[in-house]
């Protein structure tokens, strides 16, 4: 085995899978002390070209509380046909198809290389994907129309078969009939009235009205294979008249007074969108993707009134528990995204305006269905244009990369026990032997269901180790973690991905040098930002932050290498070495601190935070900067203050921005013009690196990052400004008395002092 | 006023407790000094024979006239003047005439110089032994030993001149048979009819003395005791009726004929000019055409009253219990060769106004001061005229400009409004117009929807609007519903319209805005489309639930969210059950007919509709329903929105597109192009004693004095009933200012001003002769059908006979020349008050009979109160024309004859309408040419009846008849649906119910027994 840096990765690589600890503790005291807990991200969808699901269905071990599937890992007698359940150790006949194993005619799923692989279910009635948009009416003309295009071009994206729905609200709530000939119908109802889903249903016709119908045309009963026909109809038959329809959409025409906001439904909206889906199409795929263009301002739901001299609660408002509708919302949606999740749906919300638009209280449905949070300034941007048009992007098989109500279930070997996830899923509440009692996210079950994903869906997985101590496991035991998620693919397949893994235990009192280079420290960052994020949905911003600290802290005494009292003396292993910058930097980062951002920001920021995978993770916490200058080629540089050089351009990736930054001479040169000569055509080139290298990212990347092209001086430099580690503040600058790097203004604490502060408290015996 | 004060005041209007009149006055009857009296007063008019309403020709017997009149027997036959039949040249009516005279009286020797009293001698019995008796008697007899007065049926009191009709010509003209038998309580007539003397109890008597004859009886005599009302007269009528019906029969011709009334007043006063100069004058009878010309007072078109003399006291007012009430049409048609109203325009100033009681300036205001001030003619307080207003004034204290304004020379005008008068300050929005269409199973599959949808596309090319402007400035906006609603996007820009449908008929609102309501013009092309559709749309629908409250609701949130006033067409078929506001069950339980439960099935099921109707009005949003019923839909409950907002019911039971579609078609054209104005508010303003204190009509009231409408139209009337404040001078007599504010159809806020001036008398016979009896029906008919929400039907009934015996009996005891106690004696200007009272007890409302729909007499109930006089006198007392006489030359109406079988031949051809219904009844010997002429087929045997339209046939009798349908149908509110009614066929039945002088199919008395019941209660009264 090479490194462990290697292993890693290929085991990302492999199976989407990262541990915090590579190595387990063999005990519970001991995994405890350990400081982060054994912990995993997993991809559950990672794209892997050379995976080809299996056309058959996975051998289940036959204990009715196991039921894991059977893996590489299991012992297989190929004579006796019998192979053992590596969870739980029961003894398995094989079935009558696997008569012909033997040691050199295995099937996929007992090769090693196969410790990931899927299955293809043949089973059930497929059901196309079901896409229902919620539209927005009260918007500007110009956003309207940019958000109408992009509707009717996302049509043409649409697999075929698939069926849609249109729903567009503003002072009421419009759900469009598709089926009709001529007349446009649409069923109203008042966007300030909560209804429950049989109500919806019963208003809309969907609770069996066939019935009638069919003794009046006794002659066409086929017509209506669908009680929702008239409402979720296939895109190949209708996308003419949906793109009229969509068309001649008009504004919300009620009139809006001066110093009103307009009225909009989106409470209702949406709750006649999940009640539309619930009583026609429960459990199979169906997005629910609301485009909306300000907040809420009536009906259940509502997150401000129309008077627009009441703004919308800011952070100091909630703090100061001021602001009003806030509970009442949040609950709604959290009803509505709980109910969604029951019913296998997921919420994509598209949020477009210059204020708030509400997404602190309707975080939770896309939160809790895996759909996606799109923030912008306006639709008629290209950030929104890209973001939803990569939304129906494919891979390379063709295939959007979509996925629907997965469940994901762990089974782990007796050692440990499963404390929880978190990531875009909803607890199952499936109790087991495997559960722990103690919870870590969303815990208290072993399975999950995820009801919307994509290839990069990345779910944190907490895990206990419960082995006693006075239990050794002899040396050279692995324990073993089964990934079950069963989904339905977007070519309406149902598949089942399998992911088994195995780690070595070791004792932590000898062979803690084992488990200490087989951190990962990166994996481990991400997985304790979860936690803090998590927490940070639910308390007070300062406790999460000392919380956080704390745990540093304590990791750094665990692992660090120092004197007593000595903080010079205070060294980490490179396995910790980075570990202490994230949390630097995750301290600073907007899933933590609120200071400078709306409410709605930070539940954006948090949302994609929980849910990206660990290379996109670590972009949020610790934006990558890249220099370009003439002294070579593009490096990475630190993302320092004193990176900030007036020679150089700087490409900061931040995942949600992407800036490029002119230095201070760069810029001059710019403004000079020196591009545009030909003599001077290498300046032309290094101007163009950066913008080459940010369009890779750009295209990339989902959601689209906004793009902020500055330079020194510039108001937009203040992203870049408020990132780096401020190590030249106006504080220190003449103190520190280097002509390079740009000061920063703020009472900040630099990574040095936080670092000079961490070593004296790791070192301190009081601690 | 409140029902209680109803029920409080046993006889409508004024309320005595009981009789004004104490028995012991009744002493002497018709005391003919009595009588003459007020015709001394009337001398002056006397000679113009034209002036009195009551008489027909001038004075100056003619022996062939009587003839005609069957009706009054009781006028004096002597007198030519009265329509009343000299010489009876029919035994009949001779005989009529003769047993009317009480023998005991002494007064009629000289009809002549009797009083201008009709009496209508005896009570029953006596009419009915007349009526045979007379025969023969009256010849063979001579005058009676006794001067018998016959029974003097006086014309009002106002007729005058000499012949006082009294009902036997007897007395008067010498010529007539000496009145053979007087049975009147009075011994004294030796006759064979003398056992029909009434005992001094009437009933009693009655009862133990005719047993024998009961037998004899024959149709329209009652048999039981009760006159025809079967329970319903329990109390005192039933007792004098009690009496088994003498073997003979009242002579029909014999007592007061409506068509004669109304034929004299034709002759006397039709065509002619009526000029509103002359306060408290008695305009002609509504059935009389003739022109008027405004000049100071309202046009008698817009306002009638019950008198136009009020009492001066409030005792007098109780003695007489004469209803006082005016009959407002603010609206009112009127044609062409009349002036239209002025408008008179003050700009900002707004109208001028007394500063104290807010009269609006009109003729009765009086300048003083050189012109600087006036003082108001309602409350007497002294006002500056404004400055703008100033003008100098005449030598007779006349402004200068007098005839140039309007609002001092005429009685009716209008305003412009100002911006004060609108709601919020701000000038209203035109008005809209929204059609909702049940689209429900039944209304698709009998092709009604089809039919609607059709229609409106022409008939939106014709929404009214001002004259001077080229497009109706009304938009119009659709609704298709079941039981759940669908609203229509139309707006002009569309390709094709849009569909929003509307579930949430819990709480529904309106879905959109913009594009709802449209102007028809710009959006043609999307209302055709959309018309073209609804019919397909629906085609595959078997919904059959429907809601009806939300499809209001829904209408009226349309013009409240666009800020205008308007109606609602609504197109409905079936009781609303699906769950919803306002849903109801079938409780058409008959098994409350006739209990005092019966009024609950008047009252609407639930008070949903109650505050619907008052959001409604607030709203300025005004209902009507076209109804096409199949079975019980619960009349009363649908009926209420539409009837308090001012709107417009109609009702096509079981509606068959080939029989009923015309008729509907016809209603709802007319509906739309009707004269309309909007979210009204009316207010009476009387001068100083009295003041309006009952409304009745498509109204609704949230005060005492403001009466709101969501519209008013050119057929809608309100009843206002007065009563005394204080003491009514003579001199100023009694001043009405009737304002309405309102909002034309092109959105222009007005007011428009009718004022009328009314004679005060402390002379109760002045306050007789100036009644008006068929205002008196239209009041009567509205406060019964009003009460019959809060009181049992019998006390209904009972009080308007006790209410109609004690008016008559006040007349006979303070007005009335003296005669026997026997003696029938009616002013002349209620002559037809009990035909006509009879008529009205006998409509389906007031009779409680299990035979009868609930819903046809829901209807009916709606539908009167708001009517004016002209529609309620067709209503109560049908129009029965004979066809086969018809002189094709002529383009006038054929007079018309009495509505009772007697008067059918069986070789003859009748049209009988009472402005709802319209049926041609055959005999069946009719002449086949005749049939050749109208119906095309060769004989009576191949008519078909099952046709609601007379083909065209080119035959001048076709061409008449269907002209004189035409003519008939013109000025009424609803299309008549033609039924045509072969003689001893089945269907005849229905037509027989609108016999009304015959005894009721389902009861009611006929109109002779009618009247013997009143005379009875006259004499207890008296007694």
């Amino acid at each position: 085995m090479a490194t462990y840096l290697e292993f890693i990765q290929q085991n990302e690589e492999r199976d989407g899978v990262r541990f915090s600890w590579n190595v387990w503790p063999s005990s519970r005291l001991e995994a405890t002390r350990m400081v982060v807990p054994l912990a995993c991200l997993l991809t559950p969808l990672k794209e892997r070209l050379d995976l080809p699901p299996v056309q058959y269905e996975p051998v289940l071990c036959s204990r009715p509380t196991c039921k894991a599937v059977l893996n590489p890992l299991c012992q297989v007698d190929y004579r006796a046909k019998l192979w053992a359940c590596n969870f739980c150790f029961q003894r398995n006949q094989f079935p009558p198809a696997y008569t012909g194993i033997s040691e050199v005619h295995q099937p996929a799923e007992l090769m090693p290389q196969f410790s990931t692989i899927e299955y293809v279910v043949q089973r059930g009635a497929q059901t196309p994907l079901i896409f229902l948009y919620v539209v927005d009416t009260c918007l500007e003309e110009d956003d309207l129309q940019a958000l109408k295009e992009s509707l009717q071009m996302s049509l043409s994206l649409l697999p075929p078969d698939a069926l849609v729905g249109l729903i567009t609200f503003g002072r009421m709530v419009q759900v469009h009939e598709l089926s009709c000939e001529g007349i446009s119908k649409s069923y109203v109802f008042r966007g300030t009235k909560d209804l429950t889903a049989k109500q919806i249903q019963d208003m809309l016709g969907l609770t069996k009205p066939a019935m009638p119908m069919q003794q009046a045309r006794p002659a066409q009963p086929q017509e209506h294979p669908f009680v929702s026909g008239r409402f979720l109809q296939p895109v190949h038959k209708i996308d003419m008249n949906l793109t009229d329809l969509l068309g001649e959409l008009q504004r919300d025409p009620w009139p809006v007074t001066q110093g009103k906001r307009p009225l909009r439904s989106t409470g209702v909206a949406l709750s006649i969108a999940v009640g539309l889906l619930e009583g026609t199409f429960p459990n199979t795929g169906a997005r629910i993707m609301l485009f909306t263009g300000g907040p809420p301002t009536q009906g259940p739901g509502m997150v401000v009134g129309d008077e627009l001299k009441i703004p919308i609660r800011s952070w100091h408002d909630i703090e100061k528990d001021n602001a009003r509708f806030m509970k009442k919302a949040t609950k709604h949606y959290e009803m509505l995204a709980n109910r969604t999740a029951v019913n296998g749906h997921c919420i994509d919300i598209y949020a477009c305006a210059l204020d708030q638009t509400g997404l602190l209280e309707m975080k939770c449905c896309p939160n809790l269905t895996g759909g996606h949070m799109v923030m912008g300034d306006s639709f008629n941007t290209s950030l929104f244009k890209q973001t939803f048009q990569r939304i129906f992007s494919k891979d390379f098989n063709g295939n959007f990369r979509m996925a629907f109500g997965a469940t994901l279930e762990v089974k782990t070997s007796r050692e440990l026990k499963i404390a929880g996830a978190i990531g875009p899923c909803v607890s199952l509440n499936v109790k087991g032997p495997c559960v722990s009692e103690n919870e870590l996210g969303v815990g208290g079950t072993s399975q999950w269901k995820i009801c919307g994903l994509d290839p990069t869906s990345t779910l944190g997985i907490y895990f206990e180790v419960v082995n006693q101590h006075n239990t050794p496991i002899p040396q050279g035991g692995r324990g073993a973690i089964q990934f079950v998620t069963q989904y339905q693919h977007s070519s309406t397949q149902r598949r089942i991905r399998v992911t088994t893994i195995a780690r070595n235990w070791a004792d932590a009192q000898s062979q803690l040098r084992h488990i200490e280079a087989a951190f990962d420290q990166e994996a481990a960052a991400v997985l304790m930002a979860r936690l803090g994020v998590f927490r940070a949905e639910s308390e007070e911003g300062p406790d999460v932050l000392r919380w956080l600290d704390r745990q540093l802290i304590r990791l750094c005494q665990k692992f660090g290498q120092y004197n007593k009292e000595d903080p010079a003396s205070f060294r980490l292993s490179d396995s910790f070495s980075l570990y202490p910058q994230f949390m630097f930097h995750l301290r600073r980062s907007p899933f933590l601190q609120v200071f400078n951002n709306s409410p709605d920001e930070s539940s954006y920021y948090r949302h994609h935070f929980a849910r990206q995978d660990l290379t996109q993770s670590l972009i949020m916490i610790q934006p990558i900067l890249y220099s370009y200058s003439f002294h070579g080629p593009p490096e990475p540089v630190l993302l320092d203050s004193s990176s900030i050089l007036a020679d150089r351009i700087l490409l900061m990736d931040t995942f949600f921005q992407i800036v490029i930054y002119l230095g201070e001479t760069i810029a001059q040169w710019r403004k000079a013009g020196y591009q545009d000569m030909p003599e001077y055509e290498n300046f032309k080139h290094l101007l163009q690196a950066p913008l080459d290298d940010a369009q890779e990212i750009l295209q990339a990347r989902f959601p689209m990052p906004r793009y902020i092209n500055t330079e020194h001086g510039g108001s937009q430099a203040r992203f870049l400004l408020s990132k780096v580690n401020p190590s030249q503040t106006h504080n220190n600058l003449y103190a520190w008395g280097q002509e390079t790097g740009a000061p920063i203004l703020t009472d900040d604490v630099s990574l040095q002092v936080f670092m000079d502060h961490l070593k004296k408290l790791a070192v301190s015996s009081a601690s | 006023m409140s029902q209680q004060g109803y029920v409080a005041t046993p006889p409508y209007s004024q309320s005595q407790p009981g009789i004004g009149l104490s028995p012991p006055h009744y002493g002497h009857y018709g005391d003919p000094s009595h009588a003459s009296s007020p015709q001394g007063m009337m001398k002056p008019a006397g000679p113009l024979g034209t002036a009195a309403p009551g008489m027909l020709l001038p004075p100056g017997p003619s022996p062939s006239v009587p003839h005609q009149f069957g009706q009054n027997g009781a006028h004096a036959s002597g007198h030519p003047p009265q329509r009343f039949p000299g010489p009876p040249p029919v035994n009949n009516v001779a005989s009529s005439y003769a047993p009317y005279q009480p023998s005991t009286q002494s007064s009629y020797p000289s009809p002549v110089s009797t009083s201008s009293v009709t009496q209508l001698g005896s009570q029953l019995s006596a009419m009915q032994i007349n009526s045979y008796g007379s025969g023969m008697a009256p010849p063979n007899q001579g005058p009676p030993p006794r001067p018998p007065q016959p029974s003097i049926l006086q014309p009002g009191s106002q007729v005058l001149p000499p012949p006082p009709t009294t009902l036997n010509g007897p007395g008067a003209s010498s010529l007539l048979p000496p009145p053979t038998y007087r049975l009147d309580g009075h011994p004294g007539p030796a006759h064979p009819n003398a056992q029909y003397q009434p005992p001094p109890l009437p009933g009693q008597t009655l009862g133990t003395g005719y047993p024998p004859q009961q037998a004899a009886s024959s149709g329209p005599q009652m048999a039981g005791a009760q006159l025809s009302y079967p329970g319903g007269f329990p109390g005192g009528p039933a007792q004098m009726a009690g009496p088994p019906p003498p073997q003979k029969k009242l002579d029909p011709d014999s007592i007061p004929s409506p068509i004669q009334v109304i034929e004299n007043d034709r002759a006397t006063r039709g065509g002619q000019v009526y000029a509103t100069n002359i306060r408290g004058q008695i305009p002609p009878l509504v059935t009389t055409d003739y022109v008027i010309q405004d000049q100071g007072n309202a046009s008698p078109r817009y306002i009638r009253c019950t008198t136009y003399c009020f009492p001066c006291t409030s005792d007098m007012a109780k003695q007489a219990q004469i209803p006082l009430a005016a009959v407002i049409k603010p609206f009112a048609t009127i044609p062409s060769n009349e002036t239209p109203l002025y408008l008179v325009n003050h700009g900002e100033n707004g109208p001028v106004r007394c500063n104290r009681c807010k009269a609006y300036m009109c003729p009765f205001m009086q300048f003083i001061e050189g012109g600087r001030r006036y003082q108001c003619g309602f409350c007497s307080c002294v006002n500056d005229v404004p400055p703008f207003y100033f003008q100098h004034l005449d030598h007779i204290g006349r402004r200068l400009d007098h005839y140039e304004k309007p609002e001092l020379s005429l009685g009716s005008y209008e305003y412009v409004a100002t911006l004060d008068y609108c709601r919020n300050n701000k000038p209203p929005n035109p008005p809209a117009f929204i059609f909702m269409i049940d689209v429900s199973y039944s209304n698709i599959k009998n092709g009604l929807v089809k039919l609607i949808c059709e229609e409106l596309k022409t008939i939106l090319e014709k929404l009214p609007k001002e004259e001077q402007e080229e497009m109706s400035a009304i938009r119009v906006g659709f609704i298709t519903y079941n039981k759940v609603l669908h609203f229509f996007n139309v707006k002009s820009n569309l390709a094709q319209p849009q569909m929003m449908v509307v579930t949430d008929v819990g709480e529904v609102f309106v879905p959109l805005l913009d594009g709802f309501l449209v102007n028809y013009q710009e959006s043609q092309s999307v209302i055709h489309n959309l018309l073209d559709q609804i019919p397909e749309m629906f085609a595959d629908s078997n919904e059959n639930e429907t809601v009806f409250a939300p499809v209001i609701q829904a209408g009226m949130e349309a013009l409240k969210a666009a800020d205008c006033p308007g109606k609602l067409f609504i197109f409905h078929s079936s009781l609303p059950t699906a769950e919803a506001p306002g849903k109801l069950r079938n409780r058409d339980d008959k098994k409350l007919v006739n209990t005092d439960k019966e009024k609950i099935l008047f009252q609407p099921q639930t008070n949903v509709y109650d505050s619907l109707a008052k959001d409604c009005v607030a709203h300025g949003c005004s209902v009507t329903l076209f109804l096409f019923p199949s079975q019980y839909v619960d009349m009363a409950s649908l009926g209420l929105v539409p009837q308090l907002t001012g709107g417009t019911l109609y009702k096509y039971n079981n509606f068959q597109m080939h029989l009923d579609s015309q008729q509907f078609l016809n209603d709802l054209r007319n509906d739309i192009e009707k004269k309309i104005g909007f979210d009204a508010i009316m207010r009476v303003r009387t001068s100083t004693g009295f003041r309006a204190t009952d409304f009745f009509g498509g109204i609704l009231m949230n005060n005492t004095t403001d009466i709101e409408m969501a519209a008013i139209d050119c057929d809608k009337a309100v009843t206002v009933e007065f009563k005394h404040d204080d003491k009514l001078s003579e001199d100023t007599g009694a001043l009405i200012q009737c304002a309405v504010l309102y909002t034309t159809i092109s959105g222009q806020r007005r007011l428009r001003i009718h004022n009328l001036g009314l004679n005060c008398s402390s002379q109760l016979a002045d306050l007789y002769k100036s009644c008006e009896t068929d205002a008196l029906i239209n009041f009567f008919a509205k406060s019964a059908f009003k009460a019959v929400l809060h009181q049992p039907l019998k006390v209904i009934r009972e009080i308007l006979v006790n209410q109609t015996a004690h008016m008559l009996a006040c007349y006979r005891k303070n007005c009335a020349s003296p005669s026997a106690a026997s003696q029938l004696i009616l002013p002349d200007s209620m002559k037809v008050l009990p035909v006509y009272m009879n008529c009205l007890l006998k409509n389906c409302v007031l009779l409680s009979r299990p035979e009868i729909s609930t819903d046809e007499r829901a209807f009916q109930r709606q539908l009167v109160m708001s009517m004016g006089v002209a529609d309620s006198q067709l209503f109560f007392y049908p129009q029965l024309l004979p066809i086969h006489t018809l002189d094709v030359k002529s383009t006038m109406l054929p007079a018309a004859v009495r509505c009772s079988e007697s008067r059918l031949s069986e070789d003859g051809i009748f049209l009988l309408a009472n402005g709802l219904n319209m049926f041609l009844w055959l005999g069946v010997s009719s002449p086949p040419e005749l049939i050749q002429g109208i119906f095309n087929v060769p004989s009576f045997a191949h008519i078909n009846t099952d046709m609601t339209l007379l083909p065209e046939v080119g035959s001048p009798h076709s061409q008449q008849l269907r002209m004189i349908m035409g003519i008939i149908q013109q000025k009424r509110p609803y299309s008549m649906k033609l039924t045509i009614v072969k003689q001893r066929e089945q269907p005849e039945m229905v037509f027989r119910q609108f016999l009304v002088e015959d005894k009721g199919l389902y009861g009611g008395s006929s109109y002779v027994d009618f009247l013997c019941c009143v005379h009875k209660e006259i004499c207890q009264l008296l007694n």
